[in-house]
């Protein structure tokens, strides 16, 4: 156990390129390990955002032929993978880290080295099923993977291999942040936080983290068969031995709608914390906001077939998961009712983080709309495989998901490092993409009505969806301008912005009682929580009894030593990390030479060392 | 809360339960979906193998032999309880005595299924020969490494507690060996069930 005296000490040792790196290699600080998630999370997000360009490069214009469809399918199918597993999914769990434990008044995670374990995990996985396109075999058969395409008969190649293994390692790696955010917020609440008075986005987190711990083991599963099927020759897919394509999209659906709330949970939680601070007003029915989040939880386990409405389930089940479907509307359009009146008559300052939360209920509401038309079974069908789908997913997922992550940076980024961003920059950046946004998945709506299909390489002139395209692609550059200036913001404003101090916005939640950045230990003294929107309770206090102000909400829990114990930092989740990808390389690859066998074994011993030092490390 | 009286250094927690316990109880729910997955496929399955042999063509189950190893398997369960109280009484011998035991029974049930693989492979049953055996082997194969990482994690104890290192304040570990344990078993009935004793 590492100890931390409460003041800095004054000798401070160097920083060093090497002593960061080794910091960053053994580091379980919540924070870090949230910034880690969050830098790594942008980089991929660029990734994503190249892959989509070259997407919409393909498509300006009819009867292009810029690269080959083999590449046409990889990007595609990678910019899907990446944007859902590599960013929207590790974005949040960046607020999750260094956000949920601050919010609740804990000095770290439940699990600290559990937590480094996920980050070195997501880490690798990333890089795993990245790996395809150094090999010339990029995964190409959409991110959903539909069996029986991905069987080997159908996909030959590794790419598919780099999929399975690639999103095994993601999930083990959200499915221990999951049961990690879980018992942290559970168990790590400081007195008198119950939980109705936790801030919402800390609900949101508990609400997605029981979403991944049930429907992470259910793709588990399916990656495992399709695994099986590959490497070793079963017939879970195989229809000539009488196995279900079928069962392959109730499994991945089975997790895939789920999937979709734990991308937008977290955002609706981040937004649930930017409206009320900037409107100068509690939130509005804060227990029905947490309540609708819950029944999202539970309702979204209820709707995955109307992913499949034309397989051909049949009326009876096309017909109930239809009306779950449109229920699951009830909630989230209640908090939607909540957000605007939380905002209505308060007294609000229109900083960068608010637009971007409006922005993100704006949008999410017309994704939402689109929704509910493919909710109508009839509808769906003449939509299903076309851009109105891939118009729908894009207004939630990036209108919505995305909109919201990037106010969460805005908002937190003066915690995070100390420093404003520029509001100035921060303003175009959010006019500048708003604007891309809408020119590239608005016009998706008219091409997909007009029935231009989803994942076709290139079109014919005659079909007059040129124009559309042209538009779309103009705004996914203008996305990419807007991408460009968050980055020169991000530089400039750790340059030139004065301190942000500890509480810039006059929030509310506990975090920003502390200093920014946060130190080690985060809260010197365990805070005592009185009320929800606990600063803003002892804000009003002290205005209104003054003089007594000082002994408010600052009682100590006990009297604590001069010295506050802090786990120690370890290599070992980054050796234990290190295994699976071992393994996973070892099992892609034993199809060609059975004496790779040994690389999995040596991924196995490298993954028990890990755990064995683990398990003995003095902590 | 007996446990949290006898940790010195245990903090104390929103909830009242340590959160390793928590953790265990969350994770557990978690494999109660991951069994779920497979028995699921399974059920989906069953009797929609097109070669033989399977199950009412051309193979029977041993199901006299299969019920001895399940026996075995939950007398483990027993075995276990009694390791915990061993430690919470502060009886290390009883300690060492019970999580061997345990061990013990545990490999035997994975020696008995090792068998009944060789002996469903020489009845032509294989992973590549119809549904049947694909997923049986996934399904019972999955099982037995979740008793398998149980073994490792029983065998664990009885070296720390060897090496005067699983003292009686740590009991919490034992415990929560114990709950992945009976969860394991437990598991096992259920697949004991539905694979050997409902007709098709």
């Amino acid at each position: 156990m590492a100890t931390i005296a409460r003041p800095l000490p004054g000798a401070m040792p160097r920083p060093s390129f090497g002593r960061t790196i080794w910091g960053i290699m053994t580091t379980v600080d919540h924070k870090k390990i949230g910034l880690m998630y969050l830098t790594t999370s942008l980089f991929f997000f660029l990734v994503g955002g190249v892959e989509a360009l070259a997407i919409r490069t393909q498509l300006a214009r009819p009867d292009q032929h810029l690269y080959s469809a083999e590449t046409y399918n990889a990007l595609f199918t990678m910019h899907g993978t990446t944007m859902i597993f590599l960013v929207v999914m590790p974005m949040g769990v960046a607020f999750f880290n260094f956000i949920v434990p601050l919010q609740i008044g804990a000095r770290d995670v439940a699990f600290p080295r559990l937590n480094a374990l996920s980050y070195w995990l997501y880490l690798f996985g990333a890089i795993l099923i990245n790996t395809g396109w150094f090999v010339g075999a990029a995964p190409d058969d959409g991110w959903f993977g539909y069996a029986n395409l991905t069987t080997l008969a159908y996909s030959p190649g590794h790419n598919q291999d780099f999929w399975f293994a690639g999103l095994q390692i993601l999930g083990v790696a959200s499915l221990i942040g999951a049961l990690n955010f879980a018992v942290t917020i559970l168990n790590l609440r400081a007195p008198g936080m119950r939980l109705m008075r936790m801030p919402v986005f800390v609900w949101m987190t508990l609400v997605t983290s029981a979403l991944l711990i049930l429907a992470l083991p259910v793709i588990t599963v399916a990656l495992i068969e399709l695994m099986f099927d590959r490497q070793f020759a079963t017939n879970f897919f195989n229809v000539n031995k009488g196995g279900d394509p079928v069962l392959w999209q109730h499994l991945f659906w089975l997790f895939g709608h789920p999937e979709v709330y734990i991308m937008i949970l977290p955002a609706m939680g981040i937004v649930s914390e930017i409206l009320p601070t900037f409107s100068r007003k509690p939130l509005f029915g804060y227990p029905v906001v947490v309540f609708s989040g819950v029944a999202i939880g539970f309702m979204s386990w209820g709707v995955w077939a109307h992913h499949m409405f034309t397989t051909g389930l049949g009326a009876t089940a096309n017909s109930a998961f239809a009306v779950s479907t449109m229920l699951i509307a009830v909630p989230t359009g209640v908090k939607i009712f909540n957000w605007v009146f939380t905002v209505w008559g308060g007294d609000v300052r229109l900083k960068t983080p608010f637009y971007f939360a409006i922005g993100f209920v704006a949008m999410f509401i017309i994704g939402g709309l689109s929704g509910v038309t493919h909710a109508l079974v009839p509808s769906d069908a003449e939509q299903h495989q076309t851009y109105y789908i891939v118009a729908h997913f894009h207004y939630v997922l990036f209108g919505g998901a995305i909109f919201g992550l990037f106010g969460g940076i805005y908002y937190w980024f003066p915690k995070m490092t100390g420093r404003m961003l520029s509001e100035k920059i921060g303003l175009t950046h959010f006019w500048l993409m708003l604007i891309g946004f809408n020119m590239t998945f608005g016009p998706f709506h008219m091409l997909g009505l007009d029935g231009m299909p989803r994942r076709i390489y290139t079109y014919p002139t005659d079909r007059g969806w040129g124009f559309w395209n042209m538009v779309s692609t103009i705004g996914a550059f203008t996305i990419a301008l807007s991408i460009l200036i968050f980055l020169i913001n991000v530089v400039v404003s750790l340059r030139k912005q004065p301190d942000a101090g500890e509480d810039p916005w006059d929030a509310r939640t506990l975090e920003w009682t502390i200093p920014s950045p946060p130190p080690e230990y985060n809260f010197a003294k365990i805070p005592v929580v009185q009320a929800r929107d606990p600063l803003w309770h002892q804000k009003l206090l002290r205005r209104y009894m003054a003089p007594r102000a000082e002994t408010i909400g600052e009682q100590k829990v006990e009297e604590e030593p001069g010295h506050i114990h802090m786990p120690s930092p370890s290599y070992y989740p980054l050796i234990t990390a290190l295994g699976l990808p071992i393994m996973m390389y070892g099992i892609i690859y034993q199809s060609d030479n059975k004496g790779l066998w040994g690389v999995v074994g040596a991924g196995v011993i490298v993954l028990l060392l890990g755990a064995f030092g683990w398990a003995t490390e003095p902590t | 809360m007996n446990e949290a009286a006898v940790a010195t250094h245990v903090e104390q927690t929103a909830t009242g339960y340590d959160n390793r316990k928590l953790f265990m109880w969350i994770f557990l729910a978690s494999e109660c979906m991951f069994f779920g997955s497979l028995i699921a496929t399974y059920l989906l399955y069953r009797g929609r193998s097109i070669d033989p042999p399977y199950p009412g063509n051309g193979f029977t189950y041993n199901i006299p032999y299969t019920s001895v190893s399940s026996f075995v398997l939950l007398m483990s369960s027993l075995t276990m309880v009694l390791a915990l109280s061993a430690i919470q009484r502060g009886d290390q011998r009883a300690l060492r005595v019970w999580l061997l035991a345990t061990a013990f029974l545990g490999c035997t049930f994975i020696g008995g299924q090792a068998f009944e693989f060789t002996s469903f492979v020489q009845k032509g049953v294989t992973l590549k020969q119809n549904l049947f055996g694909t997923t049986f082997f996934v399904l019972t194969g999955f099982h037995g490494a979740h008793v398998t990482v149980g073994v490792l994690m029983l065998l664990s104890l009885f070296a720390l507690s060897m090496r005067g290192k699983l003292p009686q304040s740590s009991s919490l570990n034992v415990e929560l060996v114990g709950l992945y344990w009976h969860f394991v078993d437990v598991v096992w009935i259920v697949i004991f069930t539905l694979i050997y004793l409902v007709k098709v």
